[in-house]
């Protein structure tokens, strides 16, 4: 059959102008979506009134992997709760630690290497490239494109295998430490990342073909899940989210960090805020990210990667068989690990998906006596009843894909 | 940050409005903190909502024991335009944990109510849907209070725990 009987037979459909869910029928039907369900994301459950096609109302019911981690943490030495952070939000695991070192570095007082921070950044932006790379595959499922999937999870392994070079491991890493980070990068690791970041922009290039010149992608993308900016501000979404509604809020520019403002880049802005905007955002953000590791690895500081402080950061191994000294500081942090001064401090970074800040009450033990995570899957998912009200369940997939809610963060 | 002459200032300010509002100013290692009145909380977050203070980053509870009152109600405000943040706190009893809801200031402020109030048991007046978030519906106690004990949680294993061959301590 050529293309244009099918044309033919597409005109030939009529299609009613009535609006659906407006006709004779009025009923209204709760529809229960999971928590198992592969379009969730997670263990995310929605309650859903529907009329007809059309989603009148939606009520997320939250806490299916609530593990309370912030409640473990504080039976935890400081240096023992940076495993437990890393696995809140799961797809972030070096922001979850980076806002919590970050946190009792500025109630300890530390300084952080200009190496350490330089090493950080690479492994934040390779980290958001990884989360963002996940949050194309799924969603790109979501919307049918099973092979998109594929191809992000390749260069995802990439990314993993250089984690897993760099710290021993692919997840979960704990590689960041309060003051530094644990070791420095081993050899080979520079021209691995270079030769990962020299293929990533292609590789970015190839995404857009496959989805930007696809019919059906952007049917589903355009127009649909939009929310204007101040309610978005309202209900305190941010990250790309905020960003497609043209907002360029990102705290790596309004208030850096860890050496943040050394590094030339760009924020991607949207101009109406739908989903496709919320995709064309994110994957701008891979190029952009891919900018800022490779001026981190061209421009990296020579110098020790944790602070010298041995009050803070483990002695060298090598220093334990000579020096008394070491060994007595190596035996505290172990044991104990170190105290920290009585305070609190709120330590805000720009993570994949927004603000993510950490809160840390100390009380002048060895373990802290309050960690919060404001994570910003908890808050942008406030903003799924707007945007989705009034539109077709089908456009519900679309747009909680295009949220990248992480159940994990938002339960904790 | 506002400096700690500004976070004076901005306290002045809001005492000359309502005396009773600010009881108290911290300003440490470059946060800047207003302890608030509990009661008038809603009044003190309205006022600097119009200052500028217009997006609430974060809202989270704290439980300060064995000290009194005990519970804390932290409001992370920050202004985009001048990149400033600004904590409020307030505080509040345990056996009469009240405080104004601000979800008629911010709508966001819906989901981290209902945390504080799932964890630390605080209820905020005029919430609309003041439920548990992320503890099971029938959870009796608020578990990220000091006092509540970690583990001891029966589950469906716990009856022959004893005798189990995989007991070690």
């Amino acid at each position: 059959m050529s293309t244009t009987d099918y044309r033919k037979r597409e005109q030939s459909i009529t299609v009613s102008t009535e609006p659906a869910g407006q006709g004779q029928h009025h009923e209204l039907m709760t529809l229960n979506m999971g928590p198992h369900h592969p379009a969730t994301h997670g263990v995310l459950r929605l309650i859903t009134t529907l009329e007809g096609e059309v989603v009148r109302d939606i009520k997320p019911i939250i806490g299916y992997v609530h593990t309370g981690i912030e409640k473990t943490c504080e039976q935890k030495s400081y240096w023992k709760v940076i495993p437990c952070v890393e696995r809140m939000d799961y797809l972030s695991y070096y922001f979850n630690a980076m806002a919590f070192c970050g946190a009792v570095e500025t109630l300890l007082g530390v300084e952080v290497p200009p190496r350490a921070q330089y090493l950080r950044v690479i492994h934040l932006e390779l980290n958001r490239l990884m989360s963002h790379l996940v949050w194309l595959g799924t969603s790109a499922l979501d919307l049918g494109a099973v092979s998109m999937f594929w191809y992000c999870f390749r260069e995802r392994e990439t990314i993993l295998d250089l984690f897993e070079m760099s710290s021993g491991q692919r997840m979960h890493t704990r590689y960041f430490q309060v003051g530094g980070v644990f070791e420095d990068i081993p050899p080979g690791f520079a021209r691995k990342l270079k030769q990962f970041l020299d293929d990533m922009p292609t590789r970015a290039d190839q995404y857009a073909d496959l989805l930007e010149k696809n019919e059906i992608v952007l049917a589903r993308l355009r127009g649909t899940g939009m929310v204007d900016h101040d309610t978005l501000l309202g209900l305190g979404v941010t990250g790309p989210l905020l960003r497609a509604a043209g907002n360029p809020w990102d705290l790596r520019k309004a208030a850096p960090y860890s050496s943040y403002d050394h590094f030339d880049f760009k924020i991607p802005v949207g101009t109406v805020g739908d989903n496709y905007d919320r995709y064309r955002v994110r994957h701008a953000e891979l190029y952009e990210s891919t900018k800022i590791a490779s001026q981190a690895l061209e421009g990296l500081p020579e110098g020790p990667f944790i602070t010298t402080d041995r009050k803070i950061a483990l002695p060298p191994r090598h220093e334990l068989a000579t020096s008394m000294e070491a060994l007595i500081h190596h035996f505290k942090l172990v044991t104990e690990g170190f105290r920290v001064p009585p305070g609190e401090a709120y330590y805000p970074i720009e993570g994949p998906r927004g603000e993510l800040g950490c809160f840390v009450r100390a009380d002048g033990s060895a373990k802290p006596a309050r960690v919060h995570m404001r994570d910003p899957s908890f808050s942008n998912l406030q903003a799924l009843a707007p945007m989705v009200k009034d539109a077709y369940i089908a456009d519900l997939i679309a747009t909680l894909a295009m949220l990248d809610p992480i159940l994990g963060g938002i339960d904790r | 940050m506002p400096d700690a002459t500004g976070l004076e200032l901005i306290a002045q300010e809001l005492r000359d409005a309502d005396a009773a509002s600010v009881l108290d100013t911290v300003f440490q290692r470059g946060r800047a903190v207003l302890i608030v009145d509990a009661g008038r909380v809603h009044g003190v977050l309205a006022t600097l909502q119009e200052k500028g203070y217009g997006f609430l980053a974060s809202l989270h509870g704290v439980d300060y024991y064995p000290d009194e009152p005990r519970l804390g109600v932290l409001y992370e405000l920050l202004d985009m335009d001048t990149v400033d943040r600004i904590t409020v706190k307030a505080r509040v009893h345990t056996d009469s944990p009240r405080i104004a809801s601000v979800c008629d200031l911010w709508p966001g402020a819906n989901h981290p109510e209902r945390e504080v109030y799932d964890m630390f048991g605080v209820i905020f007046e005029g919430h609309a849907d003041l439920r548990r978030i992320l503890m099971p519906e029938d959870f009796e106690g608020f578990p990220q209070r000091r006092d509540y004990p970690i583990g001891g949680e029966p589950v469906l294993f716990t009856f022959n725990e004893e005798t189990n061959y995989g007991k070690w301590q």
